[in-house]
């Protein structure tokens, strides 16, 4: 059974804006007629521009922001009227702000935050020398909060939602400001976590890295509707964004004439060409081999972020 | 929500105790506030006192009659405001989206937000009110009945009460309007200057104001007059500060009304 079902769902805000002395008023829609279901142990990503409604759909599901109209279902109940219950259930994380306490070491969060959720005692400690093992926190459990890197704050964020076993985490852009090492770190520990606890996990972020590295599903959302639901593979195949071709030449050329393919870019002896997915590479490689003098080549797969950009700018195709 | 309530005090004591461990990471920074808390409190009775070096009475009170009504005043706002008077701090939260974080965790909003940036400081209050009552009750000879005394206690605890809803309203208030926490201030902190005079000096128009739209008058004025033994004014009976009680009540469901009105429309932040 869905572990969180939605079903027409959309949030409007009443935005006012001042020109001069005249105010107006006017509906936005941050998330319109929003349906989909989430499977037990699915780890989704969530993407789309700026202001598309990621962060609304995820308040929504947390029960913070009680939707315009339409119904949700979160592990059974309604967000918004059950948020206390829903609660120990969920975790969350905001990877703008932190939900430790600022002036405290980082322990003592955890310990609160085991009383809060009512954990069991054993239950706790097991779970703390996990997440302290696999996130290296050992050495910043005695530290207060404010004093740790945005790194290491996110480490203690993350296990922080993840102390009371939710069944649902969400992670609002959890990678967002941190170095190559420890994003690559925190991906494998919550691919981890999917993978032992079946947890289920929706992951909003800007960094398609992420969605590679972790999501068995994404969901492309802009102006508050759902542009697209698959694989990534699927996602890569439904854009006809096309392939790029580098060409390394003996010398500077004029832009090599061929058909199929069209030069972008000339850089000295090196040109770019591009060509739709749908043909092949070889046949441009024996037309250009016999008719320059041809050094080194190499085939470029569309980029996920150019694959997005397209599916954000439809007119574009 | 029977379970609810009964598990609110160990929960705000819980988050109460955060507050204040964190409070003490900065000690230098505690001390002075602590420090400069008392010396405003005392000074604030030290003044009434002088004026009663040039005056016998004030409004028909005496010194001692003063003193208690400027004790239990200050004692209900120094105990509303040190248990939820950081709740104003919500409009700073609202603002910058920080309530998420509340909104997300398994214990109600209202205490997380009610402990929030709890200020041990704040006790200087109701100390200082506690030694200003200790005064009044030497200085006064008044013939104690059961009545008076119950009269006495009660008006304490609904006061305290009164003065908490305000807070509360207060905070729900910035949901609609936000950073409008010093119009409840006016109310809470201005009220307690107003409620430690005797009511009648200020007219019966404020008189009216305080008794029948803010009901101030209650926190202690027509409890104390009972004590006392005064008239009410206005013709109402001698006996309205027994109303307290009920006042208080329907105070509290106007702002948990509110309260919950508020957390329905808030619409948090951008990301």
């Amino acid at each position: 059974m869905a572990v969180i079902e939605l079903s027409n769902v959309s949030r409007a805000f009443t935005v006012t804006s001042r020109n001069g002395f005249r105010r107006t008023r006017r509906e936005v829609r941050a998330v319109d007629g929003m349906s989909f279901t989430v499977e037990p142990g699915e780890v989704m990503g969530y993407i789309g521009p700026n202001g598309a409604g990621k962060s609304t759909t995820i308040k929504m599901l947390t029960g913070i922001l009680v939707p315009s109209s339409g119904s949700i279902r979160v592990a059974g109940v309604d967000p918004s009227r059950n948020r206390l219950k829903l609660a120990k259930r969920i975790g969350v994380v905001f990877g703008q702000r932190t939900t430790l306490w600022w002036d405290l070491p980082l322990k003592d969060s955890f310990a609160v935050l085991q009383k809060m959720y009512d954990v069991p005692i054993a239950r706790h400690r097991e779970n703390l020398a996990t997440f302290v093992e696999l996130l290296d926190l050992g050495e910043l459990l005695d530290v207060p909060v404010r004093q740790l890197s945005l790194g290491q704050r996110m480490r203690g964020d993350i296990a922080a939602a993840l102390l009371h076993d939710p069944e649902i985490v969400y992670l609002d852009e959890p990678t967002i400001g941190l170095d190559v090492i420890s994003k690559a770190r925190l991906r494998e520990f919550l691919a981890q976590v999917n993978a032992e606890r079946r947890t289920t996990v929706i992951l909003t972020t800007h960094d398609l890295d992420d969605i590679e590295a972790l999501c068995s599903r994404v969901m492309v959302i802009d102006h508050g509707h759902q542009i697209y639901d698959g694989t990534l593979t699927g996602l890569r195949a439904s854009q006809s964004a096309p392939r790029t071709l580098v060409v390394d030449l003996a010398t500077s050329l004029p832009p090599i004439e061929i058909q199929g393919a069209t030069v972008v870019k000339v850089d000295g002896p090196r040109q770019h060409l591009t060509f739709p997915t749908t043909t092949s590479a070889a046949p441009l490689l024996s037309q250009i081999a016999a008719n320059y003098p041809l050094v080194d080549l190499s085939v470029a797969e569309p980029t996920i972020e150019s694959v997005i950009t397209q599916l954000y700018t439809p007119t574009h195709h | 929500m029977v379970e609810r309530l009964r598990r609110a005090p160990a929960q705000y004591w819980m988050l109460v105790l955060m507050w204040i461990r964190s409070s003490l990471a900065y000690p230098a920074s505690f001390v002075l506030m602590l420090a400069s808390s008392m010396l405003i409190t005392v000074m604030d009775f030290v003044a009434i006192v002088l004026m009663f070096s040039h005056i016998e009475s004030f409004g028909g009170f005496t010194l001692g009659e003063m003193a208690l009504l400027y004790a239990t005043a200050s004692m209900t706002l120094g105990v509303a405001d040190l248990f939820t008077g950081a709740i104003e701090r919500v409009g700073e939260r609202i603002r910058t989206g920080t309530l998420d974080v509340y909104l997300i965790r398994p214990v109600p909003t209202f205490l997380q937000t009610a402990a929030d940036g709890f200020a041990l400081r704040r006790i200087g209050r109701p100390l200082q009110a506690g030694v200003v009552l200790a005064f009044a009750l030497s200085n006064l000879q008044l013939e104690w009945t059961p009545a008076k005394v119950v009269m006495l206690v009660l008006s304490v605890i609904t006061g305290s009460i009164i003065f908490a809803a305000i807070f509360v309203l207060g905070a729900a208030f910035q949901f609609l309007a936000i950073d409008s926490a010093e119009l409840a201030n006016s109310f809470t902190y201005g009220g307690q200057t107003l409620t430690q005079y005797p009511l009648s000096v200020f007219g019966k128009e404020i008189v009216r104001a305080v008794t029948f739209v803010i009901p101030l008058a209650f926190v202690n004025y027509y409890p104390v007059l009972y004590v006392l033994g005064k008239p009410a004014p206005l013709g109402l009976p001698s006996w309205i500060g027994l109303l307290s009680p009920l006042v208080a009540g329907a105070m509290v469901a106007l702002a948990s009304l509110a309260w919950r009105g508020g957390l329905r429309r808030y619409r948090s932040t951008g990301s």
